[in-house]
């Protein structure tokens, strides 16, 4: 389950108007899905953003990555959605009332919102571009490179788990042998292994940058700079006008529930 | 007896890393297998103890298809000692490191302890019985990690590029090693790029590229193939070099044993100086 969520959020080198697109215009838009999701609550608004990143998707060519991380993220939201309907019931007296699970509907709506939209954005976002963007907002080389080294070394990680998985089954270990608390206990040969050559891994790449000058100099220059396109200012006037409108609506406007409607 | 036939292996990621490989290692035998990287060597010797199963065709262990066996059960038989330690060192003592396998067997207290005791001796590992196995160097890393397999004795052991990071003197005593195991009947499978250390023990030679088979038979005959070994990426051993070299003095070109070659050019140094 973990490595399809991680698939979701694997970048892949292609090229799409969404791709080209400048990485902090897109965290914007991102940041605006974000705050809309979290100002409402109820089910229609919620549903309007999950459809609304369906055209993102489809321009970037990315769904079958899209829709592998939604999968991977299923066990989450139905989580998500059993606790606040369980939660809602002992609240009302043990009684299940239709506002109820719409309610926990619309919880799992916001999660899945969230998960989606930040899915889009690293699909669609190189590490390159990110470091980058984070190096012209002003954040000091020092994290950015911390970030984009983290996500670069993801799929590495994955593979090293693999091999350390193999290696410990030919040792007789299994994996799926045991109750609960042994299954959990069963990946203790896994994981140490794994922690032990990150942190070698790390202390070699930081030697490795060193004898290259890593910080030799305070000021760097970038080969590319990010400039914005027609195609950002557009997304970036559309978030602007997109957060208005939210602002707007939650403030003066009241959002019908789906029990109000059909009720 | 491990039986492999016509097997076809695609990794989820598309790659078809074995394109039909047949092939027989009887029990005893002593084989090398060899190639560039990414012919398909590891992918291979994963299928032997059932780590990997096959796409298409079949793989049997001693008559046991490894599609009806788990890898735990066929560990049991074959033994896997994969190439970088650092993959699997997790105990708090070397000693700890060596029972993990003994214990997941279901072997009994006392055994597991006689078992201990007998690989750190076969590996000249007992002076490091209670310490830390991250504390240790690689080459003795590696050494833990083989005597963690070994302390069960498996009928057949697979050892993965075994002389990476040793220093001769290592790879001298593995040489032995595999010998003494030759002779208690075991079936020992390397893979490797070492062509020198291949040349010493003379074992027979498979051959691989592009995931399959290009040539299989004795160490003698495959390494003085020039032809073969090229197509392989892979050179001659120098050996062998010499005596391509030596061609003129109507010397024989199929030779890779330093001490065959020391006696015959001998040989040729006393009838000149007669």
């Amino acid at each position: 389950m973990s490595r399809s969520v991680f698939d979701g959020l694997k970048f892949r080198r292609v090229y799409s108007p969404i791709h080209n697109l400048d990485p902090r215009v897109k965290f914007i838009y991102v940041l605006g899905v974000f705050v809309a999701a979290i100002l409402f609550g109820e089910i229609l608004p919620l549903f309007t953003l999950f459809l609304m990143q369906i055209p993102f998707v489809l321009l970037a060519g990315v769904q079958k990555e899209w829709l592998r991380s939604l999968r991977g993220a299923l066990f989450l939201a139905a989580f998500i959605f059993a606790t606040n309907v369980l939660f809602r019931f002992i609240g009302a007296g043990y009684a299940i009332l239709p506002t109820d699970v719409e309610f926990s509907a619309a919880m799992t709506l916001r999660f899945i919102v969230l998960v989606e939209s930040f899915s889009v954005f690293f699909l669609t976002t190189s590490p390159d571009h990110l470091g980058l963007a984070l190096e012209q907002s002003r954040v000091p080389y020092e994290f950015s490179f911390a970030f984009t080294t983290a996500v670069r070394f993801v799929p590495v990680l994955a593979e090293e788990a693999q091999t350390i998985m193999d290696a410990q089954k030919a040792r007789g270990l299994e994996l799926e042998k045991g109750n609960f608390m042994k299954r959990i206990r069963n990946y203790v040969p896994v994981l140490i292994p794994l922690i032990v050559s990150a942190i070698r891994r790390s202390l070699e790449l930081a030697e490795a940058m060193e004898s290259r000058a890593w910080g030799a100099t305070k000021k760097r220059t970038n080969l590319y700079e990010l400039r914005l396109h027609r195609g950002d200012l557009a997304l970036l006037l559309f978030t602007i006008g997109f957060l208005a409108v939210e602002i707007y609506i939650r403030l003066f406007v009241p959002v019908p529930t789906l029990a109000q409607l059909l009720l | 007896m491990i039986e492999v036939e016509n097997v076809r292996f695609k990794y989820p990621s598309g790659v078809e890393a074995l394109k039909g490989v047949t092939l027989t290692i009887k029990d005893g035998e002593f084989v090398a297998i060899m190639g560039q990287n990414g012919a398909g060597k590891t992918t291979l010797v994963k299928h032997f103890n059932g780590l990997l199963k096959p796409s298409t065709g079949k793989v049997r262990v001693d008559n046991t298809e490894t599609t009806k066996a788990s890898v735990a059960s066929l560990s049991k038989t074959v033994g896997f000692v994969f190439q970088n330690p650092d993959n699997q060192l997790f105990s708090e003592t070397v000693e700890e490191e060596i029972a993990f396998a003994l214990k997941n067997f279901g072997f009994a207290e006392e055994t597991i302890e006689k078992q201990i005791t007998w690989a750190l001796n076969l590996l000249s590992l007992t002076q490091y019985r209670k310490t830390s196995p991250f504390m240790l160097s690689g080459g003795e890393r590696k050494r833990v990690a083989l005597a963690s397999v070994l302390a069960w004795d498996p009928q057949m052991l697979i050892l993965d590029e075994p002389t990476i990071g040793q220093d001769h003197e290592q790879k001298e005593k593995l040489r032995q090693f595999i010998v003494q195991l030759q002779t208690q009947g075991k079936t020992v499978v390397i893979v490797t790029h070492d062509v020198e250390f291949v040349a010493e023990c003379n074992p027979r030679v498979i051959l691989m590229k592009e995931g399959k088979i290009v040539a299989d038979g004795g160490g003698k005959e495959i390494l003085t193939n020039a032809e073969v070994l090229r197509q392989s990426s892979i050179v001659l051993p120098q050996i062998a070099q010499i005596f391509v070299h030596l061609t003129s003095l109507g010397l024989a070109k199929d030779l890779i044993d330093i001490y065959e070659a020391k006696e015959i050019l001998l040989r040729v140094w006393r009838e000149r100086a007669r």
